[in-house]
Formats: C-alpha cells, structure tokens, sequence
C-alpha cells in the first residue's frame, strides 16, 4: 500500500516569542484525510504550532510545506489565496461583534467574491441545518448566543469555503458534556462528508480519542532537557495508555502527580 | 531546562550605578526608535493597501457614519461655546482699550487657525480615536483579528484602511463645523448678550479674517486626522491581552494622539506662515526674503 503524500509538513519549527522559546525543532507530516489531535498541558505551545501551520505566527526557524509549497516562499497575496484552503474554528469562535450571525458565515465568501448570492444562502442554510441551529439565529449578534451556538457558527463559518483542512482550536473547551459530544459528532461528521484532513487542539481526552486518528503531545519546554524532543508521544489514541512515558500516562489519566510538588518549589521561589 | 529572561543583577558602587542607568537610557532609546520604526512601517502597509485597494463601500459607509454623523451633536456644542468663552475672556481686555468691536475678528481668526482645528481633534481623539483603539484591541484580544488573516482578508486593508480614510476625510469636515459653530457662538455672546453693534462686529470680522485663515485651519485638521486615525489604530492592533491590555490601548491612543497634535500644530502653523509670507511677500521669512 503507497502511504498518502502529506498535506501539512512541519520541518524543524522553532518558534521564540524574544526571549521565550515556545516550539522547538518539531517536524510532523500530516497526510490528506488524516484526523491528527495535538494534546499535552497548557502553554505547550498547541495553539502556537497550529497557527504557524496556518502562516499567523511566522517561525523562528525552519519552515511549514502545504501542498508541496513552503509557505516562507509565498508572497503575501499568494498565502490569502491558499488560506482560503484552510477553515479556522478559534477556541472561542471569533465571530466578528460587529456582524450578525448569517453576515459572519458569508464574510469568507463575500471577502474573496466566490459565487452568486442566492449560492451563498443555499450553502448557508445548508451549513446551519448540519450544525444543527435554526435558521432564526441567523438575524442574531454573537453576544446574543450561547457558547456552544457560537463553536457551531464559528465551524459553519470556517466550513462555507469548502476547505481540504479544518484547523480546531479547543473545540470543546468551556461547553457541558453533552454540547462536547455535540462538537466531537459534528467534527467526526465534517470529516466524513467533506472529506477533509483535521488538526485538532485540546486537553479534552474524550475528544481527542473519539475523534483523532492520531495524537501528538508537546510537552512545555521548560520542564523539558536541552536533548529531549518536545513531541512526547506521537501514535493512534489507543496507544496512549500504554506509553512507556510517565508524562504520557500521568496526562491522559489526569494525574497531578509530582506536579503538585513542583508547583509548590516554585512558589517557594 | 530553564528558558526564563536571565535576571538583572543589582549593580554596586558608583560605576555600576552608573553603568546601569546608560543601560536603561539605551533600552529606552531602542524602544523609542523600535516604536516608531514600528508605527511607520503599519502607517506605510496601511497606505500601500489603500492604493492597491479601496475599502467595500458599506465597510466605509458604516465607519464614517460611527466617525463623523455621531460625533456631529458634541464637535458642534465644543465649537460655540469654545467661541462664547473665548468672547467672554477677551472681552474684558478690548473693553479697556474701546476695542470691544474688533472682537469678532479676533474670535474669528482664533476659531480658524487655532481653536477649531486644535480642540475638535483633542475631542475627535478623545471620543473616536479611543473608541477606535479599544474596538480594534478587543477583536486583537478575542482573536477577531486572526480570524479574519485566516480567512484570507488582510485586517490592515479590512479594518485600518476605512477607518483611517473617514477619519482622513470626516474630522476636517467636522472641524470646519466647530469654526462655524464658535463663530457663531462668539457673535452671539457678544451682539445678544453684551450688546456690541452688529454692523461694526461683522465689518471688522471680514476685515481681519481671511479665506487663507480657513484654509491654514482645513490643513492642520488632514494632518490631525491622519495622525489620529494611524496612531489609534495602531495602539488598537498591538493591543496587549486582558482587559488592562484594552484600556491601555484606549488610553494610550488618547495621549499619543494629543501629543502629536500639539507638535504638529507648532510645526504646521510655523510651515504655513512661512508660505503665506513667501507667496504675499508680508515679511521675512525663517529663510530670509
């Protein structure tokens, strides 16, 4: 069997922000169609590598291929276009205040001028009705509508260009358990019908073996050795009970551990 | 591994002292000279995109709304009683002297050149310039702005470009209302509450003021514009996080913004003078005739 051509390749990323070294020498490919969680603890740096893979935060060092194209070597109008390839669901939406929900989930369209008006309701309305929200919330500001209605329009919205790769920022951060289950079943079912390749963000363990093919964890690089990769475990969710790595194991479980201990000699400090 | 900033030691000794205080002089230097090397290159982005592509109308229509119709009822209350007050100072000073019926050409020229352009901005950069900062800090903080590069739109061209034209365009506009409007208050104070002759008051108006005085006010107002609209925006974009980060944004946008008003308005009347006696030969110039 030929293994996929990768979609996303990570080659030696660095990332600092000044004195603070975020991502350190992490390389990953993600082939097309593949559903790729990246777990580990807050401030690892998650959000970091999913949004230089997208092109916002430039890297130090090292580079991001899409498609078999760096994007360091594209120019500016270039990466506007080939993001239009990429759908965003922010952590906590980012809808735009200013705008109503339906003005939200057209902007991309409307932005880059992609086909006719009554084209835009259709694939609106059919978007709605797949995230489940009734066509009244359409006329509403974001401040009007609850956590979980705002995941669901930010994922309507990040859907409308019929993107190859849909990038998730903690998807299910914040909402109950059963809107969890809701956002988990929606991405399973996006994967499914449009055929899209997935990077997920989260601490969410339910999330991350429900809906990934594989998982990464970063661990944070200041409790990390000089000569240790930063990528703890990099395997299908159900290996990660059985990883040999205390760190794995001790985060999957939700284990404090020795962090306890550790938290405390810091504040001693 | 330890990847936390390395600590400052505390220096001892006279030397050290010393030492230390040129370290802080120089990392003061460098954030001054980063700021503004910063400010210039989002202000020259800003300017590229508004060449390369103009903003959608409605995106345009909406901010000069927000800009200019509501900031019409308070520019307008600042100018006439900016030109009652300047009448009720003065007019004690021209009484003394017989002199109360040159005071429209004093209020006047002073709401033209000076009072109109100069207080409208400080209060444009109060009300608008803030809100701009803090609207544009909050979608920095609640990532709206990522949102949109991820879409593909560039916020520079989305949100910068439109708001700095309607402040380009709106705040002169709403100037030459404030000049209008203290002209108009200054008249009132001093023909129906004082009792000076209307005639004489109108006549040496005319006599002293000219149309150079509009256009000297028009001119200073583009500059504060311009000023406004990029140093709030700016502020707005690099926005820290939280709530604090926000404020800051909006309060700092504010100062920054007065500040270089009252530098641009030294320098711009100093430039302007000097045009104004090399064109009309009036005297000598900075440069000689």
């Amino acid at each position: 069997m030929v293994a996929a051509a990768p979609l996303i390749d990570v080659e030696h990323l660095n990332v600092r922000f000044g004195r603070q070294h975020v991502l350190r020498d992490i390389t990953l490919s993600v082939p097309r169609g593949q559903t790729l969680a990246i777990i580990g603890e807050s401030g690892c740096g998650k959000t970091v590598l999913l949004k230089t893979i997208i092109g916002l935060i430039p890297p130090t060092s090292g580079r991001i291929v899409f498609d078999g194209r760096p994007l360091a070597d594209l120019p500016e109008r270039e990466i506007s276009d080939l993001r239009t390839r990429f759908g965003f669901v922010f952590q906590n939406a980012a809808l735009f205040d200013s705008l109503t929900v339906s003005e939200n989930i057209l902007f991309p369209l409307k932005q880059h001028d992609r086909g006719q008006p009554a084209e835009h309701e259709r694939a609106m309305v059919g978007l709605l009705t797949e995230v489940g929200l009734p066509k009244t919330v359409l006329s509403k500001r974001p401040a009007e509508l609850s956590g979980g209605m705002r995941k669901r329009v930010g994922l309507a919205r990040a859907l409308i260009m019929r993107p190859e790769v849909v990038l998730y920022d903690e998807p299910t951060t914040g909402l109950d358990p059963i809107m969890t289950d809701v956002i988990n079943e929606l991405m399973i079912r996006t994967r499914e019908r449009y055929e899209v390749t997935s990077v997920i963000v989260t601490h969410d363990m339910t999330t991350a073996r429900k809906v990934a093919d594989r998982v990464v964890m970063l661990y944070p690089l200041g409790r990390l050795a000089s000569d240790e990769s930063q990528i703890l475990y990099d395997g299908p969710p159900e290996g990660l009970d059985k990883s040999k790595d205390r760190r794995v194991t001790q985060f999957v479980r939700g284990e404090a551990g020795d962090r306890m201990t550790e938290l405390s000699e810091q504040g001693e400090e | 591994m330890s990847t936390g900033a390395p600590s400052r030691t505390v220096p001892r000794g006279t030397f050290a002292r010393l030492q230390n205080s040129i370290a802080d002089v120089g990392e003061l230097t460098l954030q001054v000279v980063g700021g503004l090397g910063d400010i210039t290159l989002f202000a020259w982005r800003m300017l590229a995109w508004l060449f390369t592509r103009l903003p959608r109308r409605d995106t345009l229509v909406a901010n000069m709304y927000t800009i200019g119709v509501q900031s019409l009822p308070v520019v307008a209350v600042i100018g006439t009683f900016t030109g009652m007050v300047l009448a009720v100072q003065s007019y004690n000073q021209f009484r003394a002297f017989g002199l109360e019926t040159q005071l429209g050409g004093v209020i006047d020229k002073s709401m033209f050149r000076e009072l109109g352009p100069v207080l409208a901005a400080t209060m444009l950069a109060g009300r608008v310039g803030s809100a701009m900062a803090a609207e544009l800090g909050t979608m920095r903080v609640t990532e709206q702005i990522d949102a949109l590069s991820a879409m593909g739109a560039n916020p520079v061209q989305y949100l910068v470009v439109p708001r700095f034209l309607s402040c380009l365009l709106l705040i002169p506009s709403l100037t030459v209302m404030a000049m209008f409007m203290g002209v108009a208050g200054g008249y009132f104070y001093c023909v129906s509450i004082i009792g000076i002759d209307s005639h004489h008051y109108l006549t040496n108006a005319r006599r002293v003021v000219e149309n150079w005085d509009l256009f000297y006010g028009i001119v200073k107002s583009f500059f504060f514009g311009a000023s406004i609209g990029i140093i709030s925006c700016y502020r707005g974009f690099n926005c820290q996080p939280g709530a604090e980060g926000v404020g800051r944004a909006a309060t700092t946008s504010f100062v920054y913004s007065f500040v270089i008003i009252i530098i641009l308005d030294l320098l711009l009347s100093i430039m302007l003078d000097q045009i104004y006696m090399a064109i009309w030969d009036t005297g000598p110039t900075l440069f000689g005739r």
